[in-house]
């Protein structure tokens, strides 16, 4: 049975040809449950970014196979057609930088994504200010992004990650701008989220104050993950 | 679905009215530019309307009064008012010439007119029609006469007895009326010196060596029996060409309808200023077609991280090429109203007269819309190269 959250095996990315190919992924291995929070690290040039885009159907990989929320989406090539339905529907983002869209208000943010996927403004707009006031920036509902703080702004953008309910959420370096104290309240609301909403959750981070957070972490060197669990350290 | 448009022209609300601004003062010059030419149509129809002829009887061979020199004796008219179907027909010259008020010279059509006959001034806003035989004038208003002021027309002045609107000259000129006899003298003077070389070479000429002979020649040597046209008026029941083909004919003259004449001022007087003003819109359009293109592939370079977000978290390529050329759209119609605004306040402003039609404005609106619409390409096609992934780092 295949398991729900995020499953990729043996997943390479190759990148040209012949003399001047350049193997990124060598054969990723990774599997990550619902309701749980992993970390992805690595030094620079390790082959991060290209497994985050793989992950996200951002760009194909050239080989392996990829599982999302019990649907297989990658068997050595994309068995769904439309992925840019798969992005906005089965992928939540956050970035390094929230990229919240500036000429609309924090509710639209978030409202937009279902908007998109057919629902309706209303219905949207409810899905978000419920999602907004959990993550407790709905009293900035009205505001325009350019109003917020680094950690509102981040926690619209994990709203507007979760508004669809995807069954994964690959947050990319999203405490790199914070301090340690909001890094951290980023940290466990993705995990408070994780369990609400069992998503499975993947951050992709250089940052030593959050990983002994992560109870299991996914280190990435030469384009080969190796696995490591541990306890977690309980979040303050 | 929110009209993500709409939200991004209120949020940078300022940017885009400025721009726009800017944009519709060109469209502005571009409709401007639309209505002095159609201005320089009416001004030539005006000419038509206010002579209240229905034939124009000329020198043979050529394009007559307005358009080239024509000459005529002035006894030919009532040769022509016992023809068929002739009601009325008057002489009438045309001569434009500097018009002096004291220290002020203003450039005028002169108009020989007998009171009353075709060619005379129709309506009056202010004073009376000439009465009398000589040095009596009535001026359009555009040439800032008012009434009871002397002008100078050559040796002579004239009282300004009454004043007109709109009767210009096809070149937008104002038209300054005068009884004929007074024109004919005006077209043809010559200074005082030029008349006595000229008494003194003729007397000495033996061929007119004897008094009576000499009287004569010196006589219509300083007379002028010619007017450039005869203005004619049908009698009701008969066409223009029915009356003009028996005078064609008999009378070995030139003679136009109104729709030849309408014909001879608009697409010969005028043809090649019309090109001229043609070119400049065709240069204009392309100026702002340049200008809207270059403001939204700026604006819209200026959101590629949103667009990748945009593109990354599932937004289809219509909608963000729908949001570019809305906007691009919605800076036309700025601009255009704008510009309309900024073309119908200083029109009145400008010496020759501007017809701003709404006609043009509608066509004006439509052209700008395409215009609009074609310039966004660029920046559509800019959008939908941006890779989503440019959305995560890396």
């Amino acid at each position: 049975m295949q398991s729900k959250g995020i499953q990729i095996e043996n997943m390479r990315k190759r990148y040209g040809a012949g003399d001047t190919a350049v193997d990124a992924l060598k054969g990723v291995n990774m599997q990550v449950n619902p309701g749980e929070v992993v970390g992805l690290i690595g030094p620079s040039g390790s082959g991060k970014s290209t497994l985050l885009k793989c992950l996200g159907a951002v760009i194909e990989p050239s080989a392996g196979s990829m599982t999302l929320g019990g649907e297989i989406i990658y068997q050595d090539g994309w068995i769904i057609n439309d992925l840019r339905a798969l992005r906005r529907d089965k992928i939540g983002f956050v970035f390094q930088a929230p990229y919240l869209i500036p000429f609309l208000d924090v509710t639209d943010n978030v409202a937009l994504l279902p908007m998109l996927a057919g629902y309706s403004n209303r219905e949207s707009r409810q899905r978000a200010v419920e999602l907004l006031e959990a993550l407790d920036v709905g009293h900035r509902a009205s505001a325009m992004p350019s109003q917020l703080s680094g950690g509102e702004q981040q926690r619209v953008s994990i709203a507007r990650a979760l508004v669809n309910r995807p069954p994964v959420i690959l947050a990319d370096e999203p405490t790199a701008p914070l301090d340690s104290e909001r890094a951290l309240a980023v940290i466990r609301i993705l995990n408070q989220m994780a369990g609400q909403f069992d998503t499975a959750i993947i951050v992709v981070t250089h940052d030593e104050k959050i990983i002994p957070t992560f109870k299991r972490i996914y280190h990435i060197r030469d384009g080969v993950t190796h696995e490591e669990v541990g306890e977690a350290r309980p979040i303050n | 679905m929110i009209s993500l448009a709409g939200r991004d022209v209120v949020h940078a609300w300022g940017k885009f009215v400025f721009t726009g601004v800017g944009l519709g003062l060109l469209i502005g010059v571009t409709l401007t530019m639309a209505g002095v030419y159609r201005g320089m149509v009416d001004d030539a129809r005006v000419l038509l309307n206010n002579s209240s002829a229905d034939l124009w009887v000329v020198q043979k061979d050529t394009l007559g009064p307005y358009a080239e020199a024509s000459s005529l004796n002035d006894d030919v008219y009532r040769s022509i008012l016992g023809m068929e179907g002739v009601a009325r027909a008057a002489n009438v010259t045309y001569l434009t010439m500097q018009v002096r008020q004291r220290s002020r010279d203003v450039r005028a059509m002169v108009v020989g007119i007998v009171s009353g006959e075709p060619g005379a001034p129709a309506n009056l806003i202010a004073g009376r029609q000439i009465t009398r035989n000589h040095y009596e004038a009535v001026a359009d208003v555009a040439s800032g006469f008012k009434l009871g002021q002397l002008i100078r027309i050559r040796r002579n002045d004239y009282h300004v007895v009454g004043l007109t609107r709109r009767m210009v000259s096809s070149g937008g000129d104002p038209m300054i009326f005068i009884p004929l006899k007074d024109a004919q003298e005006a077209q043809f003077l010559k200074d005082n010196d030029a008349i006595i070389n000229q008494r003194n070479r003729t007397s000495i000429n033996p061929a007119f060596n004897q008094q009576s002979v000499l009287d004569a020649v010196l006589d219509s040597q300083t007379s002028n029996p010619y007017v450039n046209a005869v203005l004619v008026q049908i009698r009701p029941g008969y066409s223009a060409e029915q009356v003009a083909q028996p005078i064609r004919q008999w009378k070995r003259l030139q003679i136009y309808t109104r729709v030849q004449m309408e014909q001879i001022l608009v697409a010969k007087l005028i043809a090649t200023s019309s090109r001229q003003i043609a070119m400049f819109l065709v240069i204009l359009a392309i100026v702002s077609a340049a200008i809207v293109a270059f403001i939204i592939y700026t604006l819209t370079m200026g959101k590629i991280r949103e667009i990748a977000v945009l593109k990354l978290i599932g937004t289809r390529n219509r909608t963000i090429a729908s949001m570019i050329m809305q906007q691009a759209v919605g800076l036309g119609v700025i601009g255009f109203f704008v510009g309309k605004v900024a073309a119908t306040l200083w029109a009145p402003l400008f010496p020759k007269y501007v017809l701003l039609l709404p006609g043009d404005a509608v066509r004006g609106l439509m052209i700008t819309a395409v215009i609009c619409v074609l310039a966004s390409m660029l920046a559509i096609r800019a959008a939908l190269r941006v890779d989503p992934a440019e959305a995560i780092g890396g």
